[in-house]
């Protein structure tokens, strides 16, 4: 699963990081085509779907539906399912969040879409 | 110095703080009001969004409950932080996109029905009055014990300060305030989980010494040691779990939806400046979370046993002075039912209810109750709200560390009052009257009624915090439900589906919203007595049926949607325009 997406987002990389630098950051939505934007937010639910099920994997699946079976294993002096349960599982969701940073930041670029190099200075002020 | 001087000097500092911070970033603007001027950063945000997403039923209860449930208390644990990531996996970076002020901005735009909105305010005001009335009660817990105060005077002084930094700084005090909070509430956590960790398992981090060994010399495994004690005593084994399977899913599953669903927390994301931001700041703040949240499953192990061994058996008059200061304002209490002068602790209720005592005192000293005895052996009685604060006293630690427990309890339980009263507040001024009923309000008189809104928002917390409807943890979980069951399936189609349209998402709301309200007020309130599994809808527990208030909310919005006309145009580009992060700029002003 993890490699079809890797192959996936490499490709388009090499298709279009290059590309378009100076349009992406502009305010204005429309400067992204149509078939830019959908196929950004494809890579985009690719990439939370493969998140979420790992997320659901340690939570629910090992911390609760698997808990029983996982308990006969023993991990740093706990059994393993109660481990998960009331441990593991919240380290995962840690790791879970800035992956989701690093790697949408990394799809944005891909697609030309990101924030960066913009507003982040004078963000306070221009509101009026 | 007594522990109650040092209370007052530490709570007082904290205090002092709080309120310095709010006189700094007094709010000018309505956009700093409700949304801090948005550009805080993303670390300070992270800070100010975990205080505020811990509240009282996380510094408070949340051990307690564990302590009492053993592995089932993990549905907190995970729920908790895993609906976590789901806001900020799905929610948080498109409603930074969106970048307006509320929740119910949102879905009033997104469903461009002004009834959207007011349902979506219905839902808000209802969920943050819920959590909220929980942090009252926090409030008057900790006064009450630690200054000494009733519990309603306790309140009222709580009542006061959040008013002054919540009214006065809007978002901005209240973002650097609960900064501040956090950082007060972590330490406070944390330098007692320390010494009972090292007391207990001799490991200086607790995340590890409730899986080591006993520092008693005995070789065992803690977590054996409990499991041996509580087996002793007629309770289940600690690390095995007592509830369904499917009840822990389901409690768990609408805790999750419920967090992402929660407008205060939410709101937290329309503060930083980009979208690249609110997902570091996500980022940011579960780690902070965590930090607590994998402390306390270790803190509820310690004290549990930690309980048992200083109380059981014990003879009244030899018991330690925290059992009898916690007797005399009612959270714990003891019925000699063997008549032999000692505290028989096993499992079952000791009595009927809560302790309803009379005015007089025992053959030991105790106080006496009215209460119908039970046939169990159990002859004590403890509140699990106690469990953290009594946590150091139980353990013998020094007595500033008592003294800073008190002041971390009230830094979570404020937090997170100002935060929501800050929702409710917005909800009111701006999208009931400036953006529903009178659109002609200048910014100034929309700043006023905020401002009116938040007292008397403030007022009415108070009164549920004074009598309040049931204990901490328990009332937050109603909110969750709620949550769960309305707001988080109308935000998460608003932002994933084009196509879903505003009859869909109303009939939604109210289907879930309804479903789940009923089956919550019947089992908890209008028929209690056949609030057991048998009874319940696939074996869920009304804690937990949130979850199918969401499923069904899904189903009803997919359903009614696909038979009605798709939104207009305008509104299909605005959801393009959400899901491209960029282009995002300041929270605009309409």
């Amino acid at each position: 699963m993890a490699g079809e997406q890797q192959d996936h987002q490499t490709s388009v990389y090499h298709h279009d990081d290059q590309g378009n630098p100076v349009e992406q950051s502009s305010h204005d939505g429309d400067t992204v085509s149509e078939t830019r934007l959908s196929d950004y937010w494809q890579a985009n639910l690719k990439f939370l779907g493969a998140l979420l099920v790992v997320w659901f994997s340690v939570s629910f699946g090992a911390g609760i539906i698997f808990a029983d079976t996982l308990d006969q294993y023993t991990f740093l002096g706990f059994p393993l399912g109660f481990w998960f349960a009331q441990q593991g599982a919240i380290y995962v969701f840690v790791v879970l969040i800035f992956v989701y940073v690093i790697g949408m930041s990394r799809i944005d670029r891909a697609y030309g879409v990101e924030d960066d190099d913009k507003t982040s200075d004078t963000a306070g002020e221009h509101t009026s | 110095m007594s522990v109650q001087v040092l209370t007052y000097i530490f709570v007082g500092i904290t205090f002092a703080i709080y309120i310095a911070i709010a006189l700094w970033a007094r709010a000018k603007s309505t956009t700093d009001f409700y949304v801090a001027g948005g550009g805080v950063h993303p670390v300070v945000n992270g800070m100010a969004t975990a205080a505020d997403w811990m509240s009282a039923a996380s510094f408070i209860s949340m051990a307690g409950i564990i302590a009492f449930m053993g592995r089932d208390g993990a549905v907190y644990l995970l729920g908790w932080t895993g609906g976590y990531v789901l806001l900020a996996l799905l929610l948080a970076p498109y409603l930074r996109k969106f970048g307006q002020f509320t929740v119910p901005d949102f879905i009033g735009e997104r469903y461009y029905s002004k009834a959207a909105r007011v349902v979506a305010v219905v839902c808000l005001i209802f969920i943050s009055f819920t959590y909220i009335a929980g942090q009252m009660r926090g409030v008057g817990i900790v006064f009450s014990r630690f200054l000494e105060v009733e519990i309603a005077t306790g309140v009222m002084i709580g009542m006061a300060i959040v008013f002054i930094y919540a009214a006065l700084g809007g978002m901005k005090g209240i973002t650097y305030t609960q900064a501040a909070q956090y950082c007060v509430l972590i330490f406070a956590y944390m330098v007692p989980a320390i010494f009972i960790s090292i007391l207990v398992s001799g490991s200086p981090i607790p995340q590890l010494g409730f899986g080591g060994t006993m520092a008693d010399g005995s070789g065992r495994a803690v977590l054996e040691t409990l499991d041996g004690v509580l087996l002793d005593l007629g309770f289940g084994a600690y690390t095995a779990g007592a509830k369904s399977t499917i009840d822990v899913f389901a409690i768990t599953a609408a805790l999750m939806i419920g967090t992402a669903g929660l407008p205060h927390v939410i709101v937290r994301f329309f503060t930083v400046p980009k979208v690249s931001d609110a997902r570091r700041s996500a980022g940011w703040a579960l780690i902070f979370i965590a930090i607590l949240y994998t402390t306390a499953p270790a803190v509820a192990v310690f004290a549990r046993l930690n309980f048992v061994e200083s109380v059981n058996e014990k003879p009244y008059e030899e018991t330690p002075a925290w059992f009898r200061n916690w007797e005399d304002i009612g959270l714990v209490a003891w019925q000699d039912k063997n008549d032999d002068g000692r505290l028989q602790y096993r499992a079952g209720a000791p009595f009927a209810g809560a302790p309803d005592f009379t005015d007089e005192r025992g053959e030991s000293g105790q106080r006496l109750m009215a209460n119908a005895t039970t046939d169990t052996d159990n002859e004590v009685y403890v509140d699990r709200d106690i469990i953290v604060l009594a946590n150091p006293e139980i353990a013998a630690l020094p007595d500033w560390v008592v003294a800073l427990v008190a002041a971390g309890g009230l830094a979570a339980a404020l937090s997170t009052a100002a935060g929501l009263l800050l929702v409710i507040s917005a909800a009111v001024s701006h999208d009931l009257l400036k953006k529903t009923f009178s659109p002609t309000l200048s910014e100034r008189q929309e700043l006023l009624y905020a401002r009116i809104a938040i007292a008397v928002a403030l007022g009415l917390a108070g009164l549920f915090g004074i009598y309040p409807p049931a204990f901490v943890a328990q009332v937050v979980a109603f909110a969750f439900g709620l949550a769960a069951a309305s707001l988080f399936p109308a935000i998460l189609l608003g932002v994933f589906s084009k196509r879903m349209n505003k009859e869909g998402a109303i009939a939604g709301m109210v289907a879930g919203l309804g479903f789940t309200f009923s089956y919550i007020v019947y089992f908890k309130f209008i028929s209690p007595d056949s609030n057991t599994a048998a009874n319940w809808l696939f074996g869920i527990s009304p804690e937990g049926i949130g979850f199918i208030g969401a499923l069904l909310n899904f189903a009803v919005a997919g359903l009614v949607a696909a038979m009605t006309a798709a939104p207009p145009q305008a509104v299909q580009d605005l959801v393009d325009d959400i899901r491209l992060p960029s282009g995002a700029s300041v929270a605009h002003k309409h």
